[in-house]
């Protein structure tokens, strides 16, 4: 393979890459929060709120996790406007991260919900303790401790998955690559450049979720 | 204009084939390149371990969309051109493999340890040991998660429309093209994604209450 490769053109953009990281990191951090939200509340929904609220955010659960995001992402940046709806780029792509990240966030939190022993839940219904309240002081905490290591795994994956969204033009890390590659001819060592970005904030997300894991759920004992 | 009607729809249907073609292609070299994957990190050879860790690791913190580049751009370096069906095939087994591979390795490893030692008391040898011992436990764990990928794997497929293979998500962004009818054009699609997902799903959700592999509840015993 004769083949001299170049980095130096790619790196003389190197501003421009730490530009689209760093949308990539906010764009993934909102969802993420936006997800975690959403996902907690529709968990306690669906165990708790009763048989039609179970319903309705099992489908959507379902609808999201059985198809790709890719789709999810075409028919809101493209279906919506059709619709009346206009959004520019980066808010399709929130929109459509959060979406999709609070189904799988949804599941993950329930099957923490379900790991609780029902003694527990039983035990503070006969100390007349009122849904919210066992919801507030048994419920969460443990169900989140339980969910924590696989909401760090999935975080992981929303913020691997927003490259997708360069496809509707946001300018994230994936679409400065595009450009880069357009502009230099060097498609090989820009995206070997972007995989490194990719892998280096995918590791710093993997020790800081490995962190709060610990400063959260570890001390105060086992469930 | 062309509207989306029944032609369109065939054609999107026909597209699948190739969503079903490129998941399969996946499982088949996935699948081969996890199990050598699994076997290595638990082989207890240091440097196949490394290797095996290091590859799962690194497959499993990369964008599947950047290795179907670097698989794309890198193969026209070496000078067969660009192909996307080959990059395809290979970014899509290096993913599924590195998955296939940890899942699998955790289902080896969940079996008890007295298993081992058990075997190792009758005089079996490490291969037999695999053979009529572990290997036939860890599959009843090993078979729902495994279940649960083929999913993911069916809608990353997705992902191959971007280098411009024609699977379904291409030849809906060609319809839609077409019709300038998004909401239907990709409803349709996600549909289709759909009918062939939640199948597996529902395996996935079967087997794992048929081989009482739940999650241990915390008041057992």
């Amino acid at each position: 393979m004769a083949y001299t490769f170049q980095f130096g053109a790619v790196l003389a953009s190197l501003d421009l890459l730490v530009k689209g990281a760093w949308l990539t990191v906010q764009l993934s951090v909102a969802a993420m929060l936006a997800g975690l939200a959403f996902g907690t509340l529709f968990a306690v929904l669906r165990v708790f709120g009763g048989r039609w609220a179970g319903l309705a955010i099992g489908t959507y659960v379902e609808c999201i996790r059985n198809t790709p995001f890719l789709i999810q992402l075409f028919l809101i940046y493209f279906g919506l406007p059709s619709a009346g709806i206009a959004l520019d780029p980066v808010e399709a792509a929130l929109i459509g991260m959060s979406v999709n990240c609070a189904a799988y966030t949804t599941e993950i939190i329930r099957s923490g919900i379900m790991a609780i022993p029902r003694g527990q839940i039983e035990a503070a219904r006969a100390l007349a303790f009122s849904t919210t309240d066992i919801i507030r002081h048994i419920v969460l905490f443990p169900a989140l401790r339980v969910a924590a290591p696989a909401l760090g795994s999935q975080f992981v994956l929303v913020m691997l998955g927003s490259s997708v969204v360069s496809t509707v033009s946001a300018e994230e890390l994936t679409a400065i690559g595009h450009v880069l590659e357009t502009e230099t001819f060097r498609p090989f060592e820009v995206y070997i450049i972007v995989t490194l970005i990719y892998l280096a904030i995918a590791f710093a997300l993997k020790l800081l979720f490995a962190w709060l894991d610990q400063a959260w759920f570890s001390r105060r004992g086992k469930v | 204009m062309r509207s989306f009607g029944t032609p369109e729809f065939l054609f999107m249907l026909g597209a699948a084939r190739w969503t079903v073609a490129l998941s399969l292609i996946a499982y088949l070299g996935g699948g081969a390149l996890g199990l050598v994957l699994a076997f290595m990190r638990v082989s207890g050879n240091r440097l196949a371990n490394g290797f095996a860790r290091a590859w799962i690791l690194l497959f499993q913190c990369t964008p599947l969309l950047m290795l179907l580049f670097l698989v794309f751009f890198g193969l026209a370096l070496t000078g067969y051109g660009q192909n996307a069906y080959f990059a395809v095939t290979v970014a899509l087994s290096c993913y599924a493999g590195a998955y296939f591979g940890e899942i699998w390795r955790g289902a080896i490893e969940a079996v008890p340890q007295g298993q081992w030692q058990a075997s190792a008391a009758l005089g079996f040898t490490r291969v037999e040991q695999f053979r009529h011992v572990i290997v036939p436990q860890s599959m009843r764990i090993a078979i729902p998660p495994t279940v649960g990928f083929m999913v993911q794997v069916v809608k990353n497929t997705s992902l191959a429309s971007i280098i411009g293979f024609q699977e379904l998500t291409q030849a809906s962004q060609f319809v839609n093209n077409l019709t300038f009818q998004p909401i239907s054009v990709y409803l349709v699609a996600a549909a289709i994604y759909f009918i062939l997902c939640f199948p597996l799903t529902l395996l996935s959700r079967r087997l794992e209450k048929r081989l009482h592999v739940d999650r241990p509840s915390p008041v057992a015993a």
